[in-house]
């Protein structure tokens, strides 16, 4: 069953070709285009379920055994081949299931979301072409594979985000992520080609076989570099700064590049290489430390954000550095855990701000919302369901996933006590401001337009099913991975396990060592025991976090309205710090825009003009009286012509001689 | 060997012959004389050939040149060279000039060092006089011409069309 | 036996006499002529040179040269032609369209 994982790419593949090659210049009717375009989808989930359940009939060791899928040999050249081919195992099987799951639903949605639109057949062709290389990306055996993947999506979303590219903001924002992924790409190839320098070789099983080999210092900047890629494509600091600006793109997109599937690429790479990571314990933290900054720092920008969709792109941000913050402690499993619920409620999270805004004709701005629950009410309920699962509430997916991450912060041997407290605080922002978004936009009374107001509906069926399907995956997709604490078996954990191996559990005694708190003996007292008591605690700690962060919102946006305007004008440095997103995109056009500019000015009139054009100029001079010198010869008569041809004889009878 | 004398004689003879009429090419005035001279001494290599026992050559030296292309140039001359009173100097001699002649001499002076220092150069081939006389020499170059060497015939014969075409376009009056 | 190099003199001596009367003749027919007379000069080196090598690659060669002059005889002479028609007479040094 497992050998027909090379079909799961083809769908969409296929798909593309057909919206895209024929689309436009047969004038292919909507229904045509939105039919091939799921279709090609919903095939390819099939191929993923099926795969799927032909890895679950082996038993778990050979799981992670079996042989790749080599269709054919791609570059050959030298000591370098690489061939095109596909690797089945558990992690690139949750990954295709996760994305072609929720691009399926995601696609159906768009249907209803872009019926009005002129670019209805390119934009299903791109978001086909993308899934393509989405799976290319995920499915890869090897290094280059995966680049091709890597650079593919970037494309796809360039393409995507300046969609509407006849307005000027979606297009500079295209090019933004374009140019900033490009940074990030730099040291995904560099790391590339240091494996292959190194290793000789570029398919994961022989890197990770050979891993050993490397020198420690080889490893760490390896590491490094390939994580510098993941920062670009998964926008983590210093370079998210393309994620935010990426919202130009249609709302559809939003959920599906931008929060479900493309910028977790970065989380993945780092877990598909975790056999180098483990290797490099400096890249170990640098990518935790990363992670656990960029996700507070994020959820501080979202706090006093006003657009819809901003605030869920700093939210995207931050959890996607939870998610760093899990496999930079080593906890692998569960950072891919996250990844995972994290598609499912950040996916209808996105699709609930496109439902508002075909409802409001575009309206993003969240002060002139409200009350919105009673217009829409399936929207409503089902984003609510969403944002319980990322504020943490128990029973949702996110907070067993959530858990998982910060409990391995804290225990694992990688993990420190300040990793913990900062995923801890942010927690409690993460539910603070989504419970914000979620009151102002669906509770107290409406503050806009009436005119708008009066238009509001709710959006047709081919818009809300995918978001009931996604809702309930929000509150059911936790339940594959409850913690053995719970009571539960953790399904996820165990078969993700031939992957990673299992050292994830051992890290008690470190995590006793680093705890600072009196409480940490008498837990050690107790055992094996204790540290479970001890994760219990944490738990309902995180809980009681998420509860005062809704709490908090609820107070200061239903019960006083007030009150926030009278906090922004009591402390107002802070709140327009916040608000201007710490001013980072202008320090980085200061720091980086302008001076490029200014040192291009000076090498354009100090060095073009000044020393290339005349070096050419000179030349050409030179060039000139050579040129006029020897035209003398040319005198037009056959005679001098055929003198030369005897002169060429008579020096070449010479050498004969 | 019998008959060497004869040969020693009429190599000789063909050889001033040849060598007096091409003088007499290069300095003629008239180009109808010269062009008759260069008749003469086409046959005189024909001779020549025929010494040498390429019996296929000489002849075909007699057709071609000495009939055809010198039947051509004769007709030129008829058709362009009416104003033959004309005065004019042969040769207009020039610093060039003068050093052509001494590089033409240089030119023969190294053919004739190279001739007496060196051997004649090449491999052995297969054809000796025997084995050409036992199969005749005509019928041997037709074998090879319509064997060995058939793609060079086909492609001497498209060159000779294009020459044909070519001919008639450049010469052809504007309408 | 007449030695070989008695027929490459003579050849010699011939091709040179061409060459001073290409380098020297006004009239553009007579340099025709004195090509002809170098291509047949060189032409007797060859079958010399295959009579005593035992080869027919020679003669072959000679044969495949006299239609290459032939064609030239037709092309070249065309364009004389052609040129008195311009000119009102062929001599070398009064025409230098040959440059640039």
């Amino acid at each position: 069953m497992t050998d027909y994982v090379w079909l799961i790419p083809l769908f969409p593949a296929l798909g593309f070709l057909i919206n895209g090659l024929i689309g436009r210049w047969w004038r292919l009717n909507k229904t045509f285009v939105s039919w091939v375009a799921c279709s090609a989808l919903g095939l390819s989930f099939l191929f993923s379920i099926l795969v799927f359940i032909g890895l679950l009939r082996l038993p778990p060791e050979s799981r992670v055994a079996i042989p790749d899928k080599v269709l054919f040999d791609w570059i050959v050249s030298g000591g370098l081949k690489t061939v095109i081919g596909y690797k089945v195992d558990p992690l690139s099987i949750v990954m295709a299931l996760v994305v072609t799951g929720v691009s399926f639903f995601i696609h159906v949605y768009s249907v209803g979301y872009m019926h009005e639109d002129p670019g209805f057949t390119r934009y299903f062709s791109y978001l086909n072409l993308f899934v393509f290389m989405m799976l290319n990306l995920v499915l890869a055996n090897n290094f280059l594979l995966m680049f091709v993947g890597w650079e593919g999506v970037g494309l796809c979303s360039y393409l995507l985000i300046g969609f509407w590219f006849e307005r000027d903001a979606p297009a500079n924002a295209g090019k933004k992520a374009f140019v900033v992924n490009r940074i990030g790409d730099f040291g995904f190839l560099l790391g590339m080609f240091l494996i292959f320098s190194k290793l000789g070789t570029l398919t994961f099983d022989g890197v990770f076989s050979k891993a050993h080999l490397l020198d420690p210092v080889t490893v760490t900047l390896i590491t490094l570099l390939l994580f510098t890629g993941a920062t670009g494509k998964s926008a983590q600091l210093p370079l998210y700064v393309w994620l935010p600006d990426a919202m130009e793109g249609p709302t559809p997109v939003s959920s599906l590049i931008h929060a479900a599937t493309m910028v977790t690429a970065g989380v993945y790479m780092v877990a598909r290489c975790h056999v180098l990571y483990e290797m490099a314990p400096l890249s170990m933290a640098v990518v935790a430390t990363v992670g656990a900054l960029t996700a507070m720092y994020a959820a501080s920008m979202a706090l006093v954000q006003v657009d819809f969709k901003r605030i869920l792109a700093y939210s995207t941000i931050s959890q996607l550095g939870y998610m760093f913050l899990a496999v930079g402690v080593g906890a692998f499993s569960a950072g891919i855990f996250h990844l995972m619920t994290h598609a499912f409620f950040k996916g209808l999270l996105f699709l609930g701000a496109g439902s508002v805004m075909h409802a409001l004709a575009g309206e993003l701005d969240i002060r002139k919302m409200g009350a919105l629950r009673k217009k829409m009410p399936v929207t409503f309920w089902t984003f609510l369901l969403a944002t319980l699962a990322i504020a943490g509430v128990p029973g949702f997916s996110g907070f067993f996933s959530k858990d998982e991450i910060l409990w391995n912060a804290f225990s694992s041997p990688q993990g420190h006590f300040l990793l913990w407290l900062i995923g801890f605080i942010t927690a409690g922002m993460t539910a603070f401001y989504m419970f914000r978004l979620c009151f102002m936009a669906f509770c107290g009374d409406y503050r806009g337009d009436k005119e708008v107001w009066h238009h509001a509906h709710e959006s047709p069926p081919v818009m809300t099913v995918p978001m009931v399907v996604l809702a309930v995956l929000s509150v059911i997709g936790g339940y594959v991975g409850v913690p053995a604490i719970l009571g539960g078996a953790n399904h996820f954990h165990h078969f993700l396990a031939p992957v990673f191996g299992v050292h994830e559990g051992g890290g008690h005694e470190a995590a006793l060592r680093l705890l600072p708190l009196a409480w940490a003996g008498e837990a050690a007292g107790e055992g094996g025991h204790g540290s479970a008591a001890l994760e219990l605690f944490m738990m309902v700690l995180s809980v009681v976090m998420a509860f005062a962060g809704i709490y908090l919102a609820y107070a200061l946006y239903l019960k006083r309205p007030d009150l926030p305007k009278a906090l922004a004008q009591g402390y107002p440095r802070a709140y327009r710090v916040l608000f201007n997103k710490y001013y980072v995109d202008e320090i980085y056009q200061f720091l980086f825009v302008d001076s490029c500019k200014r040192l291009g000015t000076i090498l354009w009139r100090q060095f073009d003009e000044a020393v290339v054009d005349r070096t050419v100029n000179l030349v050409a001079a030179v060039m000139r009286v050579l040129g006029g010198g020897l035209r003398l010869l040319q005198t037009g008569f056959v005679q001098d012509y055929a003198l030369g041809i005897i002169l060429g004889a008579v020096i070449v009878m010479l050498f004969l001689l | 060997m019998e008959g060497s004398l004869f040969q020693w004689i009429v190599f000789f003879a063909m050889a001033f012959l040849a060598i007096f009429c091409a003088l007499m090419v290069v300095t003629r005035r008239n180009p109808i004389h010269s062009a008759v001279f260069l008749i003469v001494n086409f046959f005189a290599i024909a001779v020549i050939y025929l010494l040498l026992g390429s019996q296929f050559i000489a002849i075909a030296q007699v057709m071609v040149y000495a009939g055809a292309i010198m039947m051509l140039v004769v007709f030129t001359i008829m058709l362009i060279s009416v104003e033959e009173a004309r005065r004019v100097p042969m040769v207009r001699l020039s610093a060039g000039k003068v050093f052509g002649v001494i590089l033409a001499i240089l030119l023969f002076v190294e053919l004739l060092y190279g001739l007496m220092v060196k051997a004649l150069p090449g491999k052995v081939g297969p054809f000796t006089p025997e084995r050409l006389q036992a199969v005749g020499p005509v019928r041997t170059v037709g074998g090879l011409l319509m064997s060995k060497y058939l793609l060079a015939f086909e492609l001497a014969s498209v060159v000779l069309l294009i020459g044909i075409i070519g001919a008639v376009i450049l010469a052809k009056k504007e309408r | 036996m007449i030695p070989p190099a008695l027929y490459l003199a003579l050849s010699a001596v011939i091709f040179t006499i061409g060459v001073i009367g290409v380098l020297l003749r006004r009239d553009a027919i007579v340099i025709f002529m004195c090509i002809e007379m170098m291509l047949s000069a060189v032409g007797i080196t060859l079958i010399a040179a295959s009579r005593y090598l035992h080869s027919m690659d020679g003669v072959i060669f000679v044969f495949l040269a006299m239609t290459v002059a032939a064609a030239e005889a037709a092309v070249g002479l065309a364009i004389f032609v052609l040129l008195h028609r311009i000119y009102k007479g062929v001599k070398v040094d009064e025409i230098n369209l040959m440059k640039w």
